[in-house]
């Protein structure tokens, strides 16, 4: 066996290989395999039902964060379009399942290929033109997508939208929160393996490159467009996919939930979780649903206080409200989000008793 | 042929409307190259300033316009020192999620205040500046519409072309850092156009107050449609955001005259859309020739 390697204080790195270790000390192998022990044996275990049902939704938004911060953070494109794109996953996983029998997994995979097909329509215009403009391309594939749930009725049911059977996999029925949360988070652990791992590859560091200066990054031989649209893919397939798994986790759609501002609470999640962090894509992930849930409880005990109920009917725009101040403070005050808070937290328990 | 006319009356007056709202935004694209995502609900911003003036305090009508009109360029300015400042210097994309961000809260507050419901500003509006043409009835509201907009866009047409700090402001669009090195002020370049982009806004807003009731929703959606408009017209012309806004305007009523209305909402993005694909700088936009 090998000696363990511990924190030298310093860089030592003498070849390329260790910069890009995802794992600078065998420390951190043992704290994620402790991290996920606790998360797969621990908490469902200790959770409630209410509460896995929250946990379940927490890692069904964060894959769709992951993806959205490849796009955002890593490649610099903005897109406010992966509300829909989301719908775009629950509709086709939703369609798929109901009128030609795909099994579960198969149709989690297909709606992910779906999406990001849909997704490079509207990445398109991005060949012609700066970031700005897919911006705006995304604003309309969000309208366009949205008027197409409600009206294509002979596909998407229209406003009734389309009931699943519930999901089952390999013969187990998935019925349960505690078996649903399995599904979840070990989708979600592979997705973010994979995307860690894609960052690494030349397709990543491509990504990096044109979001840092995407004139250098042509000028060192990156396709420019083929690299965005791919990374519009990918983004796109992580938000079906994760579109696809909310679908069978209520066994219902509706139009409903699609809409521009469920695009922008993808943004907060990854503005507040830390942009280029996949850490933080699960952090604001957590934040965002978490929030969500106590502003919904916050209303539902107003309601229940006959004297206060006309708060509780105020608490309800008060969401937006703080969801868009929770991103502009977060803008300006600390632009790395919540993964360089956790950095900092860390660092001064690493460097302790010298820490700053 | 007479709904034809009475689609057209109608699809001009959005059409100068959708102008008059684009002005706003070419205005802080211009001078700072930031995508405003809150424009929508500055318009509503300032539709609900004329509500609150008018129906809830009562002023004169007039009093009232001009109390809107000065508070949102307050408003403006406002917006502009305490959240765009900050980020100066600070990467573009940052500042576009910011406005995101802004989008979403300013429609929260105002969902706070004002609800959800419609309101309906007093009748103010002189029955006699209908006109009649032939069959067709050119109703007060949108008569009130060509006026207005005309009216501002002529009035802006000429501030950037003779006065100083309209001139200031084009040298800032057109070259940031040699504006800045012959002395011109950028932040208050910046300030200035974010103040006059929630003062137009402002004015759109009340426009489209009269028309359909004021309504956060339907108003702030509204909003958003200026990004159709620009793309078609050029993100950097103030005359193709007319253009832009008169074709959409049309294109919108038009269908929904003759399609069908739930199609209406969409049409300018589809468009906007194709107009990506097909001529991605608009109809009168700068082309720069950068394939990156």
């Amino acid at each position: 066996m090998r000696k363990p390697k511990l924190h030298p204080c310093g860089n030592y790195n003498e070849k390329y290989e260790e910069e890009l270790t995802i794992f600078e000390t065998d420390f951190g192998r043992v704290w994620v395999l402790i991290g996920l022990l606790v998360l797969f044996v621990g908490i469902p275990l200790i959770s409630s039902n209410y509460a896995l049902y929250v946990i379940n939704h927490i890692g069904i938004f964060a894959i769709a964060a992951v993806g959205l911060n490849l796009l955002i953070g890593f490649t610099g494109q903005i897109s406010l379009g992966h509300g829909a794109f989301f719908g775009v996953g629950g509709y086709a996983a939703a369609i798929l399942t109901t009128r030609l029998g795909f099994p579960f997994y198969l149709s989690l995979l297909s709606a992910g290929v779906i999406t990001a097909m849909v997704g490079m329509i509207f990445g398109l215009p991005s060949a012609r033109l700066k970031h700005l403009y897919l911006t705006i391309a995304t604003l309309a594939g969000q309208f366009i997508l949205q008027f197409l749930f409600v009206n294509w009725e002979s596909l998407t049911g229209g406003s009734m939208g389309i009931i699943l059977p519930r999901a089952s996999l390999f013969g187990l029925s998935l019925k349960s929160d505690q078996a649903y949360f399995y599904v979840v988070f070990v989708c979600l652990v592979t997705m973010l393996w994979i995307a860690k791992n894609l960052l690494r590859t030349r397709y990543g560091r491509a990504f990096v490159a044109i979001r840092d200066n995407d004139r250098a990054a042509e000028g060192m031989g990156i396709p420019i467009f083929q690299y965005k649209l791919l990374a519009f893919a990918i983004s796109s397939f992580y938000a079906g996919f994760a579109g696809a798994l909310w679908t069978h986790y209520l066994a219902s759609i509706t139009p409903d939930p699609f809409t521009l501002f469920l695009s922008v609470e993808f943004i907060a999640m990854i503005i507040i979780g830390g942009l280029g962090s996949l850490t933080g894509s699960v952090f604001g992930a957590i934040f965002i649903t978490s929030l969500n849930e106590i502003l919904s409880h916050a209303s539902e005990f107003f309601i229940n206080l006959q004297a206060l109920a006309g708060i509780a009917l105020t608490i309800a725009p008060l969401r937006e409200f703080i969801f868009g101040l929770a991103i502009v403070l977060f803008i300006i005050f600390e632009p790395r989000g919540l993964a360089e808070v956790w950095r900092i937290v860390r660092s001064s328990f690493r460097l302790w008793p010298f820490s700053y | 042929m007479e709904f034809f006319f009475q689609l057209l009356i109608q699809g001009l007056s959005v059409g100068f409307l959708y102008a008059l709202a684009a002005l706003g935004f070419v205005m802080i694209f211009k001078s700072s190259s930031v995508l405003n995502f809150a424009h929508g609900d500055l318009l509503a911003m300032g539709a609900f300033f004329f509500l609150v003036f008018s129906l809830w305090w009562k002023l004169p009508i007039p009093i009232a316009f001009l109390m809107t009109l000065v508070g949102s360029f307050a408003m403006g300015f406002i917006i502009e020192r305490l959240f765009l400042r900050p980020l100066i210097g600070e990467s573009l994309i940052l500042v576009i999620m910011l406005t995101v961000g802004l989008a979403s809260m300013f429609k929260g507050l105002m969902l706070f205040i004002f609800g959800g419901n419609l309101f309906a500003y007093p009748e103010f509006l002189p029955q006699n500046l209908s006109i009649q043409l032939g069959n067709i009835l050119i109703p007060p509201v949108y008569m009130a519409t060509f006026i207005i907009s005309i009216l501002f866009l002529l009035l802006f047409g000429l501030f950037f072309k003779y006065s100083s700090q309209g001139i200031y402001m084009r040298s800032v669009a057109d070259n940031q850092s040699a504006a800045l090195s012959l002395g011109v002020h950028v932040r208050r370049v910046f300030a200035l156009s974010w103040a006059i982009a929630a003062l137009v806004c402002a004015m759109s807003g009340i426009i489209l107050g009269i028309i359909s009731g004021v309504n956060v929703h339907s108003i702030s959606i509204i909003g958003l449609k200026v990004f159709p408009v620009v793309i078609l017209g050029g993100l950097e012309s103030i005359g193709g955001a007319i253009i832009g806004g008169i074709i959409i305007g049309l294109l919108e009523t038009f269908t929904g005259g003759y399609i069908s209305t739930s199609l209406r909402e969409v049409v300018p993005y589809i468009v906007l859309v194709l107009i990506l694909l097909v001529k991605p700088y608009g109809l009168f936009g700068l082309v720069e020739i950068e394939r990156v």
